[in-house]
């Protein structure tokens, strides 16, 4: 309850502000036309869409999604957040804030995606929902600790790429290999062992998270 | 009269390699005012951070008791008030949204009546519903104190706590720093002589530097 009301509070704080909103739309926006333009007339193949997918969304999420804690940071308001919750409040808060992000920003993606590429179709769809669902949640969870992290060496924008990048690249290859699975038409006894690292990387990610935001919090 | 104590045992704080105070050690308990007094750069607000569990000691225990029982980290916020100036309130909600959030995250009650009390005490009262952004600095500090006391604490800790006040927010400060005095526990850290005046006991930090 308490960190339903932390982001309560984050939502109606964005929804003045519009600060991850719409530097997200942007991104979306511009990455997708950049590669609309660049691929013109030309067939690509469904390994090349299934892979530009991913990479829309891994860096959609790097400039929408730090700004949970950047934002607190900026504006000097992490010492009011430490007064009022605890730990794992603020933490949960923050996650809840950036899961709805991520599932929000990824399905206009998906739509964009599948309107606007022809080369893009599901075969095994249920398998492309549990990808979508396992994914996003890593993503959003990796996200918040890195935002975190971050937040607090005081570096801001610029650490979190070179951060991320090797947190989620476990996460981001399980993922394309997943889509590209989903797109063949694969059955789901053949993608299983995808689809246990996927689920493993989300467990492991949310309890290490939990372990180490105490300590990324107070200084 | 509460029953709150807070000890500290031999504690130690470095930054790098400056020391900022060594050995200290105290004992507030129940209620009453106590100062913490230092030249600019003595480590007041160090102290206080460490006191409200906001950085950890290098070395030394600080240990807050309630009722007899230890209160651990993840439960001390909602015991503490807590004004300073590094203390900064959400820009874009109004003054009434900013305590209405926090009484929420906080998991208590938000007691209108009372809220409304402290508005009037701190003369804010018709400029509750104008957004923080809005506020002078004298009018953020008054909402501090609005901040620090809506949720009843039995520790309060004001460092500078009259900052950017005039004579009458003074007054009302001193008066309320007094009156929870006799019945919580009030540190105050600050350079002037009038808010140090109010504190029977005074740790002074140069006293504590090697
Ligand atoms: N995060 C930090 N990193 C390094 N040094 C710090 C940090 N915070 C404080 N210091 C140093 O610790 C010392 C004490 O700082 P502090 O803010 O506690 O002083 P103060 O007594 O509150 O001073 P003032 O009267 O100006 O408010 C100073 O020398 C300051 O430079
Ligand atoms: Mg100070």
């Amino acid at each position: 309850m308490k960190s339903y009301a932390l982001f309560q509070k984050d939502i109606n704080s964005e929804l003045r502000t519009r600060y991850a909103v719409n530097s997200l739309a942007m991104f979306v926006i511009v990455a997708i036309s950049v590669i609309l333009f660049s691929i013109g007339n030309e067939k690509i193949s469904e390994n090349l869409t299934g892979g530009l997918y991913w990479v829309v969304i891994f860096f959609s999420a790097m400039s929408g999604l730090a700004r949970a804690f950047v934002s607190e940071e900026e504006r000097g308001t992490t010492l009011t957040l430490q007064l009022i919750a605890s730990p794992s409040t603020v933490f949960t808060g923050k996650l809840i804030f950036n899961l709805i992000l991520v599932f929000a920003m990824n399905s206009v993606i998906t739509l964009l995606y599948a309107a606007l590429f022809d080369e893009f179709v599901i075969k095994n769809f249920l398998l492309f929902f549990i990808t979508f669902v396992v994914g996003n949640i890593g993503l959003a969870v990796s996200s918040t600790v890195i935002a975190a992290i971050i937040a607090k060496a005081g570096s801001k924008g610029t650490l979190y790429p070179v951060l991320s990048f090797p947190i989620l690249l476990p996460l981001i290859l399980t993922s394309v290999q997943l889509t590209l699975f989903a797109m063949d038409g694969t059955r789901f006894g053949e993608a299983i062992f995808e689809l246990a690292i996927i689920v493993c990387y989300d467990i492991i990610m949310i309890s290490a998270s939990y372990m180490l935001f105490d300590f990324i919090w107070k200084d | 009269m509460s029953n709150y104590s807070v000890r500290a045992d031999a504690l130690l704080k470095t930054f790098g390699r400056r020391l900022i105070f060594n050995n200290l050690s105290f004992e507030f308990k129940k209620n009453g005012i106590f100062g913490i007094a230092g030249a600019n750069g003595s480590g007041k607000s160090t102290l206080i951070k460490i006191i409200a569990g906001l950085i950890s000691p290098t070395r030394g225990s600080i240990i807050h008791t309630n009722e007899g029982k230890v209160i651990d980290s993840e439960h001390l916020h909602n015991y503490i008030g807590f004004v300073s100036p590094y203390l900064i309130l959400y820009d874009e909600f109004t003054a009434w949204e900013n305590l209405s959030y926090f009484a929420k995250i906080r998991g208590v009650k938000f007691d209108e009546e009372r809220i409304k009390f402290l508005f009037y005490r701190f003369s804010l009262q018709t400029r509750k519903d104008d957004y923080v952004k809005a506020y002078s600095s004298g009018m953020k500090q008054r909402l501090k104190f609005i901040f620090a006391l809506m949720h009843k604490p039995v520790l309060l800790i004001f460092d500078e706590p009259t900052s950017n006040l005039d004579d009458e927010g003074k007054a009302v400060v001193y008066e309320m720093i007094k009156e929870e005095g006799g019945k919580n526990i009030v540190i105050v850290a600050s350079n002037e002589k009038t808010d140090i005046s109010l504190c029977p006991e005074i740790i002074v930090l140069e006293n504590y530097k090697e």
